[in-house]
């Protein structure tokens, strides 16, 4: 029996889905933050050249990674939203820009700290920095820009322009390490062998899919809350149980 | 009734722009005098010492040319916007896009180019070489209209929200950021003797880019936001 995915795009039976969603989602995103602190903390070696500072890594990369997917993923929503027109999508761009802004203010935090014992600086202008800090800033015009219009439906409309927009810059991003080549380390993961510690990895890994799943019970939660929001007059609204309560 | 052509509407656009802000000569006037002083604050703020002044200049220019022409953002719908003139701009039977780029091209005349005109006098007030000049020049002139288009983008999206002007610069700024680097960059490098080309060329390579895109999206925004 096919799956009729379009019963979903309607925020009323997408609504009470993500609520089933969270939990799952959220404790498996827990158990997987224990498991990879553990083995990030517990079971991988000192690193040679960094000592104990490397550790930083298994939040920094996951956030790092995540906040330039996130933009995509957002900006792919927007885009959705603003061809086909459906509501949800703009909802789903809209719950996801602050999870994305977090986590790439996460990664310049962590990086940081990271940067004071090796490179004995807080902050350094290297392209890699520079453009994870352009990325917080376009989330930050996201955000703004929708909290600035006060008709939802042009709120939507323009901030879905804006970030496909800005998903230009995230390919910069990316690329800019080959481009300006400079302090930042180059990458340690690559498809064809590694020059990581085996528990090293997979610290990062379990960290990654823990950093994962996180991103997407919070936006599952927060699109739930925008639904709402949006919704309040519509009838299934008033018929939910949590809200006659 | 005879249907304009394109590169009609384009002209008549533009000097209608042109005649618009020559009756307003004070608009234009205060973001020239803007970049003018903001760049005159620096050697104020860090001090008198020549060589350093000479090290800086290429980046201060560009970037108050980068907040003078924000400055100017704000203006070049908004006249339109609030007398009407931008609805009745957009059922024309011509492409919007072309209207756009026309108030683009205009808005670069009042507000890029007199910049990139005042640029060499305040180089000289920053000892900078007559090459480093040259190259100052060739680059805004590259740099300063992809400035006034991608803010053309902004400031359709912005358009008659509160709050627009510090908005607009919000959503803008980050996306300009290529063009300060590779816009300053130029002159760094004919400063330290390296080649200046590769600069230009990538300047040259974003304002095709922006040149092809920017106006199509501008009126995007504008239809997005005058529905």
């Amino acid at each position: 029996m096919a799956i009729n995915w379009f019963k979903y795009s309607s925020p009323s039976t997408f609504y009470g889905a993500a609520g089933k969603m969270v939990p799952w989602f959220a404790w498996s995103a827990a158990i997987l933050f224990v498991v990879g602190l553990y083995i990030g903390f517990f079971v991988a070696p000192t690193d040679i050249q960094q000592s104990e500072a490397y550790r930083i890594m298994f939040i920094h990369v996951p956030a790092s990674i995540l906040s330039m997917f996130i933009y995509l993923v957002m900006a792919g929503y927007a885009a959705l939203g603003l061809i086909f027109n459906t509501r949800l999508s703009s909802m789903m761009a809209s719950a996801l820009a602050p999870t994305g802004a977090l986590l790439a203010f996460l990664s310049l935090w962590t990086g940081a700290l990271w940067g004071k014992p090796m490179w004995g600086a807080w902050w350094v202008w290297d392209a890699r920095l520079t453009s994870e800090l352009i990325l917080l800033f376009l989330y930050l015009g996201f955000i703004a820009l929708h909290a600035s219009i006060d008709d939802p439906r042009r709120a939507d409309r323009a901030s879905a322009l804006l970030a496909i927009i800005g998903s230009v810059n995230v390919p910069i991003i990316y690329f800019s390490v080959q481009w300006w080549n400079t302090l930042h380390q180059g990458a340690s993961v690559k498809f064809t062998g590694t020059s990581m510690h085996v528990a090293m990895q997979q610290g990062m890994y379990t960290m990654m899919m823990a950093v994962w799943l996180y991103a997407i019970a919070v936006s599952l939660l927060r699109v739930r809350c925008i639904i709402l929001e949006r919704e309040c007059k519509a009838q299934w609204v008033s018929e939910l149980a949590e809200v006659k309560r | 009734m005879n249907k304009l052509s394109l590169i009609g509407l384009l002209s008549l656009v533009i000097r209608r722009d042109l005649v618009l802000a020559m009756r307003r000569r004070a608009d234009v006037l205060t973001t020239l005098v803007f970049f003018v002083m903001v760049v005159s604050l620096f050697p104020l703020g860090v001090g008198p010492e020549m060589d350093m002044l000479r090290k800086m200049a290429p980046g201060v220019v560009w970037v108050a040319a980068l907040l003078a022409s924000m400055l100017s953002l704000g203006r070049m719908f908004s006249a339109d916007y609030l007398d009407g003139t931008l609805e009745q701009m957009m059922l024309v039977p011509q492409s919007l896009s072309v209207l756009v780029l026309a108030k683009i091209l205009a808005h670069w005349m009042v507000s890029g180019l007199p910049l990139v005109i005042m640029a060499p006098v305040l180089g000289l007030q920053f000892d900078m070489s007559a090459q480093a000049l040259w190259v100052l020049i060739a680059a805004l002139l590259l740099g300063t209209p992809i400035l006034s288009m991608i803010g053309a983008v902004g400031a359709a999206l912005t358009l008659g929200l509160r709050g627009g002007g510090a908005l607009v610069s919000l959503l803008v700024l980050p996306l300009c950021i290529p063009v300060l680097v590779f816009g300053a960059g130029a002159v760094e490098a004919v400063v330290s003797g390296t080649s200046v080309s590769s600069h230009l060329s990538l300047l040259g390579a974003l304002l095709v880019m922006a040149l092809a895109f920017t106006p199509w999206v501008t009126a995007l925004a504008l239809r997005i936001s005058m529905e």
